[in-house]
Formats: structure tokens, sequence, C-alpha cells
């Protein structure tokens, strides 16, 4: 596997999670549980999908095919998507929304932080600006965790259980291949277990402020590195890929 | 090119932002360098969001403008680093964004310390400038605001927050 080869499939890494998280975000457009929220989350969309655009226009800039960032959006299938597991969870209720963020947000934070001073300018001025936009997430949705774990004794519990049900899909974020080892040579990404590290002590901290549990590690999935994914990848695919597949080329 | 670099900037410096006409991309900080190659000229600008909408209509407003300069052949160039942050923002910008109804950010660089650090600890009023607010969303009317309301005057108002 060449440098390149490995960084077209890290950029997609990236810029997927981003983007089906960011297509997850918009789903709360106008369902949000009170006005504010549901501006915060579609502003935090616009976020991810912005991201997203970077990262699959760099993508297309080092493969050399000619494609675009939408390409890469609407004419992938669901086997050629290398999001995270966590990042395709479905909304579920605010407090399963606020869960998965979470714990995405802080994968992210944690990354990006790192990522800033990859070798790879592109990566690193990408993460730099991402940092700043990923830190009011992270703070927005630690701050629900601790509002609702500890809240009523109604909302910790179903807070509680949105953890408990989504903690499986968290062992996805960290697994490495071998696109990490040629991109961790030259300096361009960064080592999953440092990134593990630092965002158990961002998770922990927050738990324990919102006087929750840290569900056990047993059983985890894995699929995001072989773009193996659960049921729900292909529903929202499906929504999101409908306008350019039924329509090709049309303009707004 | 019948222009110096210094006039083509001119020209671009009086384009207003399209969500907050009140101040220019200039001083914004979003409009970062002019080129004049013998075929085109080469704007560069930086995002202040990575997903902010207002970034396509600052591209058409710039290629309007120097067509209608006579500048034909103009490419734009986006460039992410150094970051954009609202520390670019002028006195004298932050004093029409007030003025505007919108509270500028405050004092340099980001809100840092990552968790559980909301905002800067006093935001004025800009209808009755008091300090006496609160924050009600870290996220407001567009990505790069929050949405704060006044005890004094019970106004409900913007913040263009740190970043
Ligand atoms: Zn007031």
């Amino acid at each position: 596997m060449t440098t390149k080869e490995a960084l077209i499939n890290y950029c997609l890494r990236i810029g997927d999670t981003s983007l089906i998280l960011g297509q997850r975000m918009s789903e709360w457009c106008s369902n949000g549980p009170i006005l504010e929220e549901d501006i915060a989350m579609t502003n935090i969309a616009l976020d991810h999908i912005g991201q997203a655009r970077t990262m699959l226009t760099y993508a297309g800039e080092l493969e050399g095919k000619g494609r675009t960032e939408d390409d890469f959006a609407y004419k992938r299938h669901e086997r050629e998507y290398y999001n995270s597991l966590l990042s395709e969870r479905p909304n579920g209720h605010f407090g399963d929304t606020v869960a998965r963020n979470f714990l995405q947000s802080a994968y992210f934070y944690h990354l990006y932080s790192a990522l800033s001073s990859s070798k790879d300018n592109m990566i690193a001025a990408h993460a730099a600006k991402s940092l700043k936009e990923v830190t009011y997430h992270l703070r927005h949705s630690a701050e629900w965790v601790v509002r609702l774990g500890d809240g009523t004794e109604e909302s910790k519990e179903k807070i509680q259980t949105s953890f408990d049900e989504i903690w499986e899909y968290t062992g996805d974020l960290f697994e490495m291949n071998e696109v990490d080892d040629v991109l961790i040579k030259e300096g361009i990404a960064i080592n999953q277990t440092e990134i593990k590290a630092k965002w158990d002590k961002t998770v922990d901290e927050v738990l324990v402020r919102a006087k929750l549990q840290r569900p056990k590690d047993a059983y985890m999935h894995s699929g995001r590195l072989n773009a193996i994914h659960s049921e729900y990848l292909g529903h929202l695919l499906a929504e999101m890929q409908f306008l350019p597949r039924a329509y090709p080329d049309a303009k707004w | 090119m019948n222009y110096t670099k210094e006039q083509i900037w001119q020209f671009l410096a009086e384009i207003p932002d399209p969500e907050i006409p009140v101040i220019t991309i200039e001083e914004l900080g979003v409009l970062r360098d002019v080129e004049i190659l013998p075929d085109k000229v080469i704007v560069t600008i930086t995002p202040t969001y990575t997903g902010c909408p207002a970034m396509k209509l600052f591209e058409d407003d710039i290629i309007k403008t120097l067509h209608s300069n006579g500048i034909e052949n103009v490419e734009i160039k986006m460039v992410y680093s150094p970051a954009w942050t609202t520390d670019w923002m002028s006195d004298k910008a932050k004093e029409k964004l007030e003025k505007y109804g919108i509270a500028p950010p405050v004092s340099g660089s980001q809100d840092k310390g990552f968790l559980f650090e909301s905002g800067p600890k006093t935001v004025r009023c800009p209808q009755c400038k008091s300090t006496n607010t609160t924050l009600k969303s870290q996220f407001g009317s567009t990505a790069c605001k929050a949405l704060y309301s006044c005890n004094n005057c019970l106004e409900p108002f913007d913040y263009f927050k740190c970043i």
C-alpha cells in the first residue's frame, strides 16, 4: 500500500464519519425538543457537513480521477463508506443522540488535537480548523450528559440506558490496520491507542460529573475499517442519495 | 492588467458580509490575499466555519465585483491555514457589530478549557449595555453566534462567539 492510497482511505474515514453524523443531526431539523436545541443540532449538522466536504474534496484531489465531493457523497454504496459504526446509530430519543454525539465528539476532539501537527499540510490545516468547531460540539453534548444524568430519576435512567446500549459500538473507533501503519510511519496519522487513552479520560470525567456508570467493556462490534456496516447505514444513504440518484446531475 | 494589487484589494474590501451587512469581508478577516498573474487574478479567502453557507455568496460577490470592474478571469482559492479566528476582527468592526445589535466577540482567542466553560464571563447587551446577561444556547441563528438574553432589558440577542 502506498502512502497516497493510505491517505485517501484515511480522508474517507474522517470525511464519511463527519458526513453521516451530519446527516443524522440534520434529521433533527424541526424535531428538536425545544427551539434552542433544534437550532443547536442543525448548526452542528452544518459543521459536520462542512468538515466532510473538505475531506472528501481532498480525497478526490489525491485520487486524481476527477471525483468531486458530491461523487463521493452521492455515488458510493454502503460497502464503500468508511464512517464509524457509532456515527450511523439512529437518533433515538434526545438522550440517545446526546450519548452518541458525546462519545463521537470526544473522539473527534482528541483526534483533531493530535492531527493538528500532522506532517500532511492539508490534514493538519483541516484538523486545526475543525478542532475549534468540535470543541463546541463536545461542550454542548457533555453539558447535556450532565444535565440528564444528574437530572430527574427518569432522565438519569434513560441516558444511562442510552450509554449502556451504544457502548458496544465504541470499540470500532479505535481499531487500526495497514492504513494506520503506513501513515503513522510517515508522521501523518496518529496511533489510535493514544487517542483512546485521552478519550477514556474525557469520558470518565464527564460520566462521573453526571453521576452515571461507565458501561463495562464487553463485546465490541467492528466494521469501519472494512466498510462493513449495520443495517442503518443503507436506510440513511437511501434517503440522502435519493435525489441525485433519481435525477442524476440535477442542478439547483 | 490595468490595476495594482492595492486597487483590487480596495474593490474587494468594500464587499459586505451577506449575513451581517454592516461589516465587510476584509474586516471579518475572510479576505486573505490578492495575486495578479498575466492571465488572471487569484483571490485567496478562508472560511469562518467549514460549513458556513455564506462562503458561496462570498465567492459569487467577489467574482461579480471584479467583473464589474472589467476583470474577467478570476480564480478563488480557499485556504484553511492559518485557521480563521475572531481575533482578526478589528475594533472598528466590533463597534459596528454592537451598533447593529450583535454582541461582538469578547477579548482574544477561543474560550479554551474544552469542557464546561460556557463562553466568556461577561457579554454586554448590545441594546442597553448591561453586563447582566445569560447564555441561553451556544448555538444561535448561525454557527458563528451564540444566543444570549439580557436580564436588565429582557431582550434576547446574538453574541458573535470566539473561535
Ligand atoms: Zn439589555
